[in-house]
């Protein structure tokens, strides 16, 4: 990957927007940003560590109190680890869905993958209570494994009734399409349920509330590797991206395979969301807020800036939602979807309404 | 240069194939512009998408410098000719000169970074058709006719053998048509590539084409220099429809008008030529000295803010411009009909 930096325009050419000059001011602040919440994520909870501590643990150096390190290490890196990947991954996941079907309200959640990754955790889940959970939880790493693989099967298979009518249907039926999905999974996920033992029924409502805490280090070999090729997969891919800006038709004229970036990108998106909805459970808003925020920023669709910006701002997010979610509140009442429906609908709303046909993709 | 081989056009479904002209075998050659004419529903889009790539033919080749463009990669096809369309590009926060770098995409690799070479490109393109302070505007904020600027700096920055520009001049006014066909006439001098362009401007193909293709409906194709098919009858042939008659002394469409009556003109100039032509619009003739005398007589002004004079069954009447002039005849002439 080149240098993000690296504007398109020729550097003092006249008429450079300050926007555009100030490109580098903007990705500083995105990694000083997603730096600042990282730390006040290990900071912050209801044993309350020093900076200078967390920092100290950060490089190596000895600290204070045993337990600091304890709850450093065993609680509160993981999940900022998990919530900087999955904030990355979603975001990234979510711009290469809003260019590919040229939408700009596609999303992981919006088109059904979330939903799809749902039921397909469920289904796993269920089959573990005919199987007997003894013998998966005796396997443990299996299971996980049985789970991140529902997880795509369910994402993958939505991800492909989804393309195969993208080209037919107009930008707003393809979210109602990618709506209904959703809720058809969940419905099917509730008759699923249905056949699991009341103890694997709480341990997925608890997973489906969505959340980045109920990951830890064991969990990584599975997650980290998987989102590191979508991750690179998606910075790979800019370029078809940029192309498919005018349309899938000057795409092709342009010397593009159209047809292989559609896989690419779709397939992407796939590897992106479905780890991290096995891991984390549903994470609602991110995937789709996450590109226009970064567009806001740096002003820009090229890829080549855009791609880039929203992984940091994705990750800025999930660390972000994820800090206000485990302040030591009084009573723990915020569940991490409330807070990215709290950040995200707006959002959503303003894009609405500042896109008002819905019909091109100006964003 | 671009060489159509015995190509047939339309298209294939399952149970059958609708063929829309076939046998087209032609050759357009570098520095050229060739306009494709033809009524709606001939098969001029098909014809541009099959030459473009964009869609197989039933039968036959086309070739650029010898190779077939349906059977070489995309990316191969797209340094020999590019593409601009009709629809309008709604390509979000992309700056002109992005856009136009867009055009370097077969030229460049994976990572999508221009090189010196290709910015030099890109400005000279800009430069070329004019757009150069356009550049760090955003496409979206762009009108029409600068939107359509920008698309062909694109196409130029391809640096392709042969441009295909389908329609491009349809959302523009009449002073920007001229002025996009006059650029497209000097590129394609000034670069040594061709132009090959739909275009339902029909006096505006006439004016600026080097070379014309008319595709009839049903075809065969006809083509030559504007001129020859305008002598030759071809396009006549080619539009011929109810209350439209393409006039060969003009080189312009007619309206059939029905006749309602005869009058005699007198006055000469500008005011005249303009005032026959508003007769004509309400279908009456001028007396052209054969038969006898009408018995409507019309005077035209002789400088800036004369009247028009109307005489005929003993009244005299004075207009202040054309308009009350049409309104009175048409008044006229739908009594004696009655």
């Amino acid at each position: 990957m080149n240098q993000p930096t690296e504007a398109p325009a020729p550097p003092g050419a006249p008429g450079a927007d300050l926007r555009t000059t100030l490109r580098p001011v903007a990705f500083l602040l995105l990694v000083g940003g997603v730096a600042g919440v990282f730390v006040l994520e290990l900071m912050i909870g209801s044993v309350p560590i020093p900076p200078d501590q967390v920092v100290r643990y950060l490089v190596g150096a000895q600290v204070e109190e045993a337990a600091w390190r304890t709850i450093l290490f065993e609680l509160r890196i993981p999940r900022a680890i998990t919530a900087l990947i999955a904030g990355a991954a979603l975001g990234a996941a979510g711009l290469q869905l809003q260019t590919l079907f040229r939408n700009p309200l596609a999303g992981p959640w919006a088109l059904g993958l979330t939903a799809g990754a749902q039921l397909g955790v469920a289904v796993v889940v269920a089959a573990g209570a005919v199987v007997g959970s003894e013998l998966l939880s005796r396997l443990a790493f299996l299971s996980e494994i049985g789970i991140v693989v529902g997880a795509f099967i369910g994402a993958g298979g939505v991800m492909a009734v989804i393309a195969s009518v993208a080209r037919r249907v107009s930008t707003i039926t393809l979210l109602v399409l990618g709506l209904m999905l959703g809720f058809l999974a969940q419905g099917m996920v509730s008759v699923v349920l249905h056949f699991t033992t009341e103890t694997q029924g709480r341990v997925f409502a608890s997973w489906n509330d969505g959340s980045f805490a109920g990951v830890y280090w064991d969990h990584f070999p599975v997650l980290l590797p998987l989102v590191a090729v979508g991750l690179v997969g998606a910075l790979l891919i800019v370029k078809p991206l940029n192309a498919l800006l005018l349309g899938e038709r000057y795409a092709g004229t342009l010397g593009l395979s159209v047809e292989r970036a559609r896989l690419s990108a779709l397939a992407g998106a796939v590897i992106l969301a479905a780890p991290v909805t096995a891991y984390c459970g549903p994470v609602l808003f991110v995937g789709m807020i996450v590109p226009h925020m970064a567009r806001g920023l740096l002003n820009t669709s090229d890829h080549r800036i855009l791609m880039p910006a929203a992984m940091l701002m994705g990750s800025l997010l999930g660390l972000s939602a994820d800090l206000v979610v485990h302040l030591p509140w009084e009573r723990h009442v915020l569940h991490l979807n409330a807070v990215n429906a709290l950040i995200g609908a707006p959002v959503v709303i303003g894009v609405v309404l500042r896109n008002r046909q819905m019909r091109s993709m100006a964003v | 240069m671009l060489t159509l081989e015995q190509l047939s056009i339309g298209y294939r479904s399952r149970r059958d194939e609708t063929v829309l002209a076939s046998d087209i075998s032609l050759e357009l050659s570098e520095g050229e512009l060739v306009c494709l004419l033809g009524p709606n529903g001939a098969g001029k889009s098909t014809l541009m998408r099959t030459v473009a790539g964009m869609q197989p033919p039933l039968a036959g080749r086309v070739l650029v410098d010898g190779d077939d463009i349906h059977s070489m990669p995309a990316r191969d096809r797209a340094r020999r000719l590019s593409v601009v369309l009709t629809e309008r590009v709604h390509a979000g926060l992309l700056t002109a000169y992005a856009l136009v770098g867009l055009g370097r995409y077969p030229h460049i690799n994976w990572s999508g970074r221009l090189t010196d070479r290709d910015h030099k490109v890109i400005r000279e393109c800009l430069e070329r058709v004019g757009a150069q302070d356009l550049a760090h505007r955003y496409v979206s904020d762009l009108s029409d006719g600068e939107r359509q600027r920008v698309m062909m700096a694109r196409a130029l920055a391809q640096e392709p053998r042969l441009m295909v520009l389908d329609e491009i001049t349809a959302f523009l006014d009449l002073p920007r048509r001229v002025d996009a066909m006059r650029l497209l006439r000097r590129v394609v001098r000034e670069t040594s590539r061709a132009v090959l362009l739909s275009t339902h401007d029909l006096e505006l193909a006439l004016r600026a084409a080097d070379r014309v293709w008319l595709l009839p409906t049903g075809g065969p194709l006809a083509t030559g220099a504007p001129e020859d098919l305008v002598l030759s009858g071809a396009f006549e042939a080619a539009f011929a429809s109810e209350g439209v008659d393409f006039d060969r002394a003009r080189g312009e469409f007619q309206v059939h008008r029905h006749f309602v009556g005869e009058v005699e003109l007198v006055g000469d100039g500008l005011a005249r030529y303009w005032t026959a032509r508003a007769l004509e619009r309400e279908g009456v003739h001028v007396w052209e000295g054969d038969g006898p005398a009408p018995p409507i007589l019309v005077v035209v002004p002789d400088g800036e803010g004369g009247e028009w004079i109307v005489s005929g069954g003993g009244a005299q009447v004075r207009h202040p411009c054309l308009y009350d002039l049409a309104l009175e005849l048409r008044a006229r002439f739908q009594t004696v009909e009655l």
